[in-house]
């Protein structure tokens, strides 16, 4: 199961970013586990520095936007 | 070339409306529809472009250029990067210890975030579609110049002494590894002119989404403003005899909290009206730049001592601008 980290203050983007992965894990039935990190902390140990950022698996791999659809399809593959 | 919008204000107005230029609501709902569809054409279409040149422009970057760039060019080019990077305010506290972490002094980090809210590609397009370029770029070269002094201000006094501690020891850490590389795994991608394309429409329509309510707004309060308030009456009242009218515009713009776009349309018909350039200028700035939202967010890596020094030297600043604007117009 991938473990998803979405790092954000808690502005509308973010909740959007973690929705839309919801949805397209669901769509596709991988396993995931969604969370959404609001402290300042956790985004400094990633290195985020523009949110919405995604983390999996301890990897940053997305930030500065809500991700396109295909992008997600791409990490949940 | 923008007359044309003067023309289909004048047509919707006084031939489709039937109403009479001499009237109150004429003559606002004039200056209503004019400067509502002159900023939205501008929107649009320069935002865009501007997307278009600055795609591949993001925060990792500018924060690899500036930890690599001597201190004294860093207050200027801080200042600089923080007028043309594109980024949400909710990302400033990830920002804020991006950079912190990756060694940059707190004064050029500073430099950075507080000349972003001030100029903004649609502060300047607006600016220039509603008050001329000579204002625009008063505002822009003064515009830096706070956010370039005050972070200098902030290295003199050692600000980082008053940073949370978390944030302190990334700093510490940062500069003990100067030519280190940072902890981000994301690196920079080249794009197509295909992906740039995506880039700008996405960002003309976000930004758009985002702002042409407080255009509504503001232009509306300016039409109101302008239809309404007697000739000279704000010259009388508020014009530069009275010097305490500066630091009561700043005092007044904290509690209102808006962004530039919302504030422009009003800036412009405040001038019309006769209040003072330097009245004006103070409380625009304060209004987009200091708010309580936006202090209280930097509270989670700043001690109280510190948001205190940073808040009393914005209002100091914007209302020495104020004053010396007010001062220096009649010789400009």
């Amino acid at each position: 199961m991938k473990i998803i980290k979405v790092l954000g203050s808690g502005c509308a983007k973010c909740t959007k970013t973690a929705d839309l992965i919801k949805q397209v894990a669901q769509e596709q039935g991988s396993a995931v586990s969604v969370e959404k990190e609001t402290s300042p902390q956790i985004m400094m140990k990633y290195g985020a520095m523009s949110t919405p950022a995604v983390v999996i698996d301890d990897t940053l791999i997305h930030s500065g936007s809500v991700p396109q659809t295909s992008q997600i399809k791409e990490w949940l593959a | 070339m923008l007359g044309i919008f003067t023309d289909f204000a004048s047509w919707l107005t006084y031939t489709i409306l039937g109403l009479s230029p001499d009237t109150k609501l004429g003559d606002a709902l004039h200056f209503f529809v004019e400067d509502v569809s002159k900023i939205f054409a501008l929107l649009l279409f320069m935002i865009y472009v501007i997307a278009l040149m600055r795609a591949s422009l993001n925060v990792e970057t500018v924060r690899d250029y500036l930890a690599r760039k001597h201190r004294s060019m860093g207050y200027l080019m801080g200042s600089s990067f923080g007028a043309i990077t594109p980024f949400c305010s909710c990302s400033s506290i990830p920002i804020f210890l991006g950079f912190t972490s990756a060694g940059i002094p707190v004064g050029i980090t500073m430099a950075f975030l507080i000349t972003s809210p001030l100029i903004n590609e649609v502060a300047v397009l607006l600016l220039m579609g509603l008050l001329g370029w000579k204002f625009t770029v008063l505002y822009v070269v003064i515009g830096m110049s706070v956010g370039i002094l005050g972070g200098f201000f902030l290295d003199t006094i050692k600000a980082e002494r008053w940073l949370q501690s978390f944030a302190a020891k990334a700093l510490a850490k940062g500069q003990s590894n100067q030519h280190g590389s940072t902890n981000s795994t994301l690196k920079a991608k080249t794009l197509s002119f295909k992906e740039r394309h995506q880039f700008a429409k996405e960002e003309s329509f976000e930004i758009f989404g985002r702002v042409w309510k407080w255009v509504i707004i503001g232009v509306g309060l300016g039409a109101a403003l302008h239809g309404f308030i007697p000739d000279g009456w704000l010259q009388e009242h508020l014009g530069d005899g009275q010097w305490w009218s500066v630091p009561a515009a700043v005092l007044l713009g904290i509690p209102l909290y808006s962004n530039a776009t919302g504030v422009i349309p009003v800036m412009e018909s405040l001038i019309v009206n006769g209040l003072p350039i330097g009245t004006t200028l103070a409380f625009c700035m304060s209004t987009v730049a200091a708010s309580f939202p936006e202090f209280i967010l930097l509270k989670q890596v700043m001690q109280w001592k510190l948001l205190a020094i940073l808040f009393v030297m914005l209002l100091f600043s914007f209302t020495l601008v104020g004053w010396l604007f007010n001062f220096f117009t009649p010789f400009l």
